[in-house]
């Protein structure tokens, strides 16, 4: 390493940081034209053509905005926690590729890469939320690493099962460019839905949107962690949601949508980035289909779907894969068999453990019932 | 010798980390300097080139540990500054410390490292770290696995005896 490399280096992450903000803005601004046509209104329109400019206009009275620090906050820790919530977001913008020639670093176990880095920003929104020295920043951020906790499972598990898939058709099954180059015939969602599903949701809950803004619920906690922050450093919360979306999008269209893989995009690769740019677009705006119609969810029915749905059908689904891939390796009609059965019998066994904790529910809601009619 | 002085740098971030931990007297300061000094640890993992064990460093430590402890340092409400910071027993830990070091040395100097080179294949030292876990080392690592499940149950029943009834 030169110092040649570190300067290289250092003007990539640069490109990178201010590529990642553009596609920021630009999504903010999609969500608010979307989310407006979904309600029957126009969006912003004033600031420049369609408004485009709305949100860079709004991202420079955020820079403008005097930047309020509470007398009673933790100064280091609150002035920290904002930069402890970006980062990890943007270094997962350093191994995803662009195209089968534009990846900054194309690392061998880049999956595992994602799922380590992914873990890192929940102890900025709890830090976020004790310095601030507030109950209800406290509130949102105990709620955020709950949240974050519990559904980092099921979208583990879904990315797992993704490796298991690539290992059929790539030697390289933990390297996000080595997944899309594997699904060079058919896009994992078409083989794994559920995973998809899981993937999906477990990405929602990360990302804290509605149907799972539980940690920001303006209307209960109103705004959750970000409550004390003010101009810039309220700006930085904001984008790290909006990047996160961005980033679980591409994600989303690299490991279950065939990434940058379409029609003649072998022969051209400039098509290459364009059909994932459609793929990352089309991810997000259902996200914000997702969005518009429904409500949120309470923390309890959050939670007991994690633990009592999400999670265990994304462990059936990697069993189901796991078995189906090594039988499919060995092309043994006794291997297809044993993993038939321990397929059926592991979604079986979900099916009935499901029941019964519904049944214990009920039963305790219950009591509850007559315990209060008395 | 870029490469070193980065080496150096991480080092020296590591070592600050762990100072820090000792010698601040806010918890919350203190989970958060564990933080920098594990982060470190896996940026040295990551400078001797072991990608696998760098990121598992991040995931376990960086991620779950650090949030745990958070987590036990706000739900306990646990006094942001600590009133004492040593007691009568600072010549045993001392002495533990010491020993400790001197134990981990010694093993670290009579280890017979492997060292691998930046040209060689990362993924087939992660396939054979894979097989070695599920193969000579299944019974450890399921017993770790077991000693999680414990404490995990251990946890629950704890919390849940004070509410019998309700």
């Amino acid at each position: 390493m030169t110092l040649l490399d570190l300067i290289t280096i250092a003007v990539i992450v640069f490109v990178l940081f201010n590529g990642v903000l553009t596609v920021v803005l630009g999504v903010i601004w999609a969500e608010r034209k979307a989310l407006a046509r979904l309600q029957q209104r126009v969006g912003p329109s004033r600031t420049g053509p369609s408004g485009i400019l709305q949100t860079a206009a709004d991202a420079v009275k955020l820079m403008l905005k005097e930047d309020v620090r509470p007398g009673s906050v933790n100064r280091l820790i609150f002035y920290l926690a904002p930069l402890l919530i970006f980062t990890p977001i943007f270094m997962l913008w350093m191994v995803l590729p662009f195209s089968s020639g534009l990846i900054l670093s194309d690392l061998d176990i880049g999956l595992f890469y994602v799922v380590a880095i992914l873990g890192l920003s929940v102890v900025g929104h709890v830090l976020a939320g004790w310095a601030s020295n507030n109950k209800y920043a406290l509130l949102g951020s105990a709620r955020n690493a709950a949240q974050l906790i519990s559904y980092e499972l099921p979208l583990v598990f879904a990315v797992l099962a993704v490796g298991l898939l690539a290992q059929t058709a790539t030697d390289r099954p933990f390297s996000l460019a080595g997944i899309v180059e594997a699904q060079g015939g058919v896009p994992y969602l078409l083989i794994m839905p559920l995973g998809f599903a899981l993937f999906l949701v477990g990405a929602l809950a990360e990302t804290a949107r509605i149907p799972f803004d539980i940690p920001h619920a303006e209307e209960e906690i109103v705004g959750g962690a970000f409550v004390e922050y003010s101009g810039i450093r309220w700006g930085v919360f904001f984008l790290t949601e909006y990047a996160g979306l961005a980033t679980m999008a591409f994600l989303a269209a690299i490991l279950f949508l065939g990434g940058w893989n379409g029609p003649f995009s072998d022969q051209f690769p400039p098509l290459q980035p364009l059909y994932l740019i459609l793929k990352i677009s089309a991810i997000i705006l259902l996200v914000f289909w997702i969005r518009a119609p429904l409500p949120r969810l309470r923390i309890d029915q959050l939670m007991a779907f994690a633990w009592k749905l999400a999670i265990p059908a994304s462990l059936v689904n990697l069993v189901v894969v796991a078995t189906v891939v090594y039988a499919q390796q060995r092309n043994d009609w006794e291997l297809w068999l044993a993993g038939g059965i321990i397929s059926v019998v592991s979604i079986a066994l979900a099916v009935v453990t499901g029941f019964i904790i519904q049944r214990r529910r009920e039963q305790r809601l219950n009591q509850f019932r007559q315990r209060w009619a008395q | 010798m870029i490469a070193a002085a980065i080496l150096g740098a991480v080092g020296i971030i590591t070592v600050a980390g762990a100072v820090g931990v000792v010698a601040t007297r806010s918890v919350v300061y203190a989970a958060v300097f564990l933080l920098l000094s594990l982060v470190g640890v896996a940026g040295l993992f990551l400078m001797m080139l072991a990608e696998f064990i760098a990121l598992a460093q991040i995931l376990i430590y960086g991620g779950a540990i650090t949030i745990v402890l958070l987590f036990a340092i706000m739900l306990t409400r646990a006094p942001e500054q600590a009133h004492q910071q040593d007691n009568q027993q600072r010549p045993l830990a001392a002495m533990a410390c010491f020993g400790l070091f001197i134990l981990l040395t010694a093993t670290a100097l009579s280890t017979p490292w492997r060292t691998r080179d930046a040209s060689s294949d990362p993924m087939a030292e992660f396939t054979a770290l894979s097989e070695l876990l599920f193969s000579d080392f299944l019974i450890p690592f399921e017993i770790a696995s077991l000693v999680l499940l414990v404490a995990l149950i251990g946890a629950v029943v704890l919390t849940r005896s004070g509410r019998e009834g309700a």
